[in-house]
């Protein structure tokens, strides 16, 4: 690990209940979250977890509901303070902040993004998006200025004097995005944020999220129970269940080697022509141009649809030189052997 | 028959002995305090008398049509205005109306911030809740006399009567609305760093102001119901007819002036309820919170 993490969490533990600390020792002591619920009553949201996200990077944490994964990414803002652990953001105690220090932190460093969206019912799309702002105190003419330009990008122009409850869940997702985007923060933090929308437009959205990316470069925490989801977008995956992170990795790494049963069992269903990466089974070396050529980086189901028409795919790397070549069989011998002894 | 156990009678002589105390004590005081409320109740009563006729018609019914956006509604409230006005009960609606808008105005000053703090503070909901259930219940009676010992005859203890007796729905529903706004909408807004004064003018009040309005509502009808009541003790009005009427046995009287308690009632209720509506629609509440 070269740089300092942006986001990084150390043993943090959240129980819920009347008097958290002695669940604490308890759960410390080996109880598990069954236990410290017939026990006490107490509910363990998460259990000594540990995180740390790098400057860029989209790391998704996944998790059936009820595994905790809402209440992991409330403790980075800390909408929700931990019971015990650490927090640092940029290298800063988050645990440590006073209230008005804990404000201008939300205000300026991290922005987000909710799976019901959060809108404000009584105002405009365009005072929506201006909203974070003007809790930051930024001027009307200014805010408003910025507010319009984030709904053209996220492509709600026209949108701007509607009123959230006319627009249809994406488009209410999507002024969401632009409110948090808007606040120009390098943290963006995305509780479940396609969830409630259909799978059409999630995947528009998850597209539409890589897009901006590419320009953007903001270190993302993207929360999410969609296991594809997950391995669509994310650069890390951590892997929750009932609180306890179970594995982090790659997605392809996660795939490939799923820590346990629980990870395997999602892992089962994956669409492995979303996570092999066309360069990790291409013929490398010097051939002649091919006609149509993808990025390294490309997935074998990016390639899939051109092999209707073309034998040959080239393989590029950043600058666009070929580096190498790929053909429908060693895609389909790929995705052949990753299926699991299970299925075939 | 219950046994008795204690004499209440030194209690009660304890209470009689302590409200003469304070009339004769603070009386002056008290009656100073409450000179605010009686100068507003004559301004706007003054004010309205003031207005010719056909221009509080003409303002009630086009405030009637900006609330609905209806002619029915305005249509209602012009014929409504007008029956009043030709059974010559228009200078004691006036005077009723003057009281009900002087308590209501009271109401809102002073339910509104409570209701808000009723929301935020647990333990005072604890306490205000039976003070209200209280205000509610208790027969004005009971209190209007004391009122009426402090304050004299007169339009000050009438006033306090239907303030304590129309304030309770307002503080309720206020404090309801605070509490029902959308804690995702909340979360929200805590997340982009508002403070708990941006939160409140910000999210909350707004959110919560259809809740607000149908409490305003309320506070106006019961302010209404209150009016006979009130005329006992010198508050005039059409409370005064009805009471009139049922002395002399004129029932035409009571009857007529009864039905115009009636009429003003449904003016208030629908136009505040048109607004109330408007504001929802204007939210879109209902569909937000599916």
């Amino acid at each position: 690990m070269s740089e300092q993490p942006i986001i990084e969490m150390r043993g943090v533990t959240k129980i819920f209940g009347l008097d958290p600390q002695s669940a604490l020792e308890a759960v410390r002591a080996g109880q598990t979250k069954a236990e410290a619920l017939a026990n006490s009553g107490h509910v363990v949201g998460l259990n000594d977890v540990s995180i740390s996200v790098q400057r860029s990077e989209i790391f998704v944490v996944m998790g059936l509901s009820g595994s905790g994964k809402s209440t992991l990414i409330r403790h980075v803002n800390r909408l929700i303070d931990p019971t015990a652990g650490e927090i640092f953001v940029n290298g800063e105690d988050v645990l440590s902040m006073s209230r008005e220090q804990l404000s201008e932190f939300r205000r300026t460093k991290v922005a987000m993004v909710f799976q019901k969206f959060g809108l404000l019912p009584h105002r405009s799309v365009l005072n929506n998006v201006a909203y974070g702002l003007e809790v930051r105190g930024v001027a009307k003419q200014d805010r408003l200025d910025l507010a319009s330009q984030w709904i053209d990008t996220v492509g709600l122009s026209g949108y701007e004097n509607s009123r959230p409850f006319e627009l249809s869940g994406g488009q209410q997702q999507r002024v969401g995005l632009a409110r948090a985007l808007s606040m120009d923060t390098d943290i963006l933090l995305m509780d479940e944020a396609f969830s409630a929308l259909d799978p059409l437009i999630r995947s528009g959205m998850q597209d539409e999220l890589l897009n901006l990316q590419q320009t953007l470069h903001k270190t993302i925490l993207f929360i999410t129970h969609d296991f594809d989801e997950a391995i669509r977008i994310g650069d890390k995956i951590a892997v929750l269940n009932d609180g306890v992170v179970v594995q982090t990795g790659s997605p392809g790494e996660i795939v490939l080697n799923p820590a346990d049963d629980y990870v395997a069992e999602f892992v089962s269903d994956v669409n492995k022509a979303r996570v092999i990466h066309v360069d990790s089974i291409m013929q490398r070396g010097e051939f002649e141009p091919c006609d149509v050529s993808v990025q390294a980086a490309s997935r074998c189901e990016d390639v899939l649809p051109i092999f209707a028409e073309h034998e040959w795919v080239g393989v590029t790397d950043d600058d666009d030189k070929q580096i190498g070549r790929v053909t429908s069989k060693q895609v389909i011998a790929a995705l052949a052997r990753y299926t699991p002894a299970s299925r075939s | 028959m219950f046994p008795e156990i204690i004499d209440t009678r030194p209690l009660r002589n304890w209470v009689d002995d302590g409200l003469e105390w304070v009339v004769v004590n603070w009386g002056d005081g008290l009656e100073a305090a409450a000179s605010p409320l009686l100068t507003l109740l004559l301004w706007i009563e003054h004010l309205l008398l003031a207005t010719p006729w056909w221009l509080i018609i003409l303002l009630l019914t086009g405030l009637a049509y900006l609330a609905s956006r209806r002619l029915q509604l305005a249509a209602l409230v012009c014929f409504s205005l007008v029956f009043l006005g030709v059974m010559g009960l228009w200078e004691d609606s006036i005077k009723t109306t003057a009281l009900m808008l002087t308590a209501t105005l009271t109401a809102i000053a002073t339910s509104i911030p409570v209701g808000i703090a009723m929301a935020r503070w647990r333990w005072l909901r604890n306490i205000v809740t039976p003070v209200l259930d209280l205000m509610q219940t208790l027969p004005s009676f009971v209190y209007l006399i004391p009122a009426v010992m402090i304050f004299g005859p007169g339009k000050v203890p009438a006033l306090l009567a239907t303030i304590i007796y129309a304030s309770p729905p307002l503080v309720r529903l206020t404090d309801l609305g605070i509490r029902l706004v959308d804690p995702d909408v909340m979360e929200a807004s805590r997340a982009f760093g508002a403070s708990p004064r941006q939160r409140l003018f910000g999210v909350q009040i707004p959110l919560a102001m259809p809740t607000i309005l149908a409490g305003i509502n309320q506070t106006t009808m019961m302010a209404l119901a209150m009016v006979v009541i009130a005329s006992m003790i010198g508050a005039g009005g059409l409370g005064y007819q009805v009471l009139q009427g049922i002395g002399r046995l004129e029932v035409s009287r009571g009857l007529f002036a009864g039905l115009g308690i009636v009429v003003l009632a449904i003016i208030f209720d629908r136009v505040t309820q048109a607004f109330g509506r408007q504001l929802q629609e204007r939210i879109g509440l209902q569909d937000t919170r599916t």
